[in-house]
């Protein structure tokens, strides 16, 4: 059923936000720390465990794809509550970080790719 | 008359921001296939226009207006939270391992850099308390990171919003940059696609930029990069936000 999906999820959700939350008190800060990462660590160990056992029936998957595929919408959501006019000022921090990111992580790319490449494992196109 | 039908809008606000999502969506993604050839992925485009629509209100941006108060809860951290760990079921431990050694160190190394590189942004540029810092430095992991790592720190909307927009400003140079920089970083083959998608990490960046580059390569791509958002929001509000503390 599709309830058993969205309830499984929930269930990953308030596990890994109390975590984060005990975990943030325990080290004197006043929020939540990695929670969000602990229940999807959660869910991801979880399904993975599940599936080498039958799986999730395709309605109770269901129930948690829906709200995966409802992020984007989400996302949009957020930006359009966001407090903008004060983050102008910040305009050249986003630009500046994105751009130094993303070039950081291009440089790297020939790098890392030497790591254990076996073409066995990995079909090779080239 | 049309105030009744403001006051059943604002009474189901939730309901008519789910609509005003939809149309929002809607026409980003027609301009960008039909407009822009699909050279910017809708999916930014779409969250640029919401940035763009948070300029009509104030302090809570468009929620500010009271016909469009439900996007503040279809947009607030509760739902946005709940969504980003349902994001979690497409990422298969066992499709990790295929992604190999390499693709698993990108992943590590690719959040790690982004994050210190967004920090000495902000860092240079004049913040200097940890949360601020730490929220910027995930916004420069991915749009998502930011906002969760900001929410779940308690930082201020406006540092929050500055996340989102150097998450979307990494989406749209991956999207736009890949194709032209591919050869030179030796982007030919799915090895190196997967650690391509593991060290950007934004999901519709790097599937875009891949297409853009060779199809073939985007499903190596987006492997990695599933499990970049999730490792961000695992770390970065966690192990990271304290190396930052402890530096600053």
């Amino acid at each position: 059923m599709t309830i058993y999906g969205v309830a499984l999820l929930a269930f990953c959700f308030l596990v890994g936000k109390i975590t984060g939350t005990l975990l943030g008190v325990a080290m004197g800060i006043d929020g939540d720390v990695g929670g969000v990462g602990f229940a999807m660590l959660l869910l991801v160990v979880g399904n993975t465990y599940l599936k080498r056992h039958g799986g999730l029936s395709t309605a109770t998957a269901g129930g948690i794809l829906f709200w995966s595929a409802m992020y984007i919408p989400i996302i949009v959501a957020m930006a359009a509550v966001q407090n903008v006019r004060a983050a102008l000022t910040g305009g050249w921090v986003a630009l500046l970080a994105g751009v130094v990111a993303t070039v950081g992580g291009f440089l790297l790319v020939p790098a890392l790719s030497r790591i254990g490449r076996s073409p066995a494992e990995v079909p090779n196109h080239e | 008359m049309s105030e009744l039908i403001e006051e059943v809008l604002i009474k189901n606000g939730l309901l008519f921001a789910f609509l005003c999502v939809g149309l929002l969506m809607w026409v980003c993604f027609w301009l960008a296939k039909h407009l822009l050839g699909n050279r910017i992925p809708g999916v930014a485009l779409a969250i640029v226009a919401g940035l763009g629509l948070a300029f009509l209100g104030g302090k809570r941006g468009l929620a500010d207006v009271p016909l469009f108060g439900g996007l503040a809860l279809l947009g607030g951290s509760m739902l946005r939270d709940f969504a980003v760990v349902a994001t979690a079921m497409g990422a298969d431990l066992d499709k990790i391992r295929s992604a190999g050694l390499a693709g698993t160190v990108a992943l590590f190394v690719g959040v790690l850099l982004s994050f210190v590189l967004g920090v000495a942004v902000a860092f240079t540029l004049g913040y200097t308390d940890p949360v601020s810092l730490t929220t910027i430095g995930a916004g420069a992991c991915t749009y998502i990171v930011g906002p969760v790592t900001g929410g779940a720190l308690g930082a201020s909307s406006e540092v929050i919003a500055i996340s989102i927009a150097a998450g979307v400003v990494k989406t749209i140079v991956t999207t736009v940059a890949t194709p032209l920089v591919a050869r030179s970083i030796g982007l030919n083959n799915p090895h190196s696609a997967a650690v391509f998608g593991g060290l950007i990490g934004t999901t519709s960046g790097v599937a875009a930029g891949l297409a853009a580059t060779d199809t073939r390569l985007v499903p190596y791509g987006a492997l990695t990069a599933t499990f970049y958002t999730g490792l961000g929001c695992l770390l970065c509000p966690s192990v990271l936000f304290l190396l930052v503390v402890w530096v600053v």
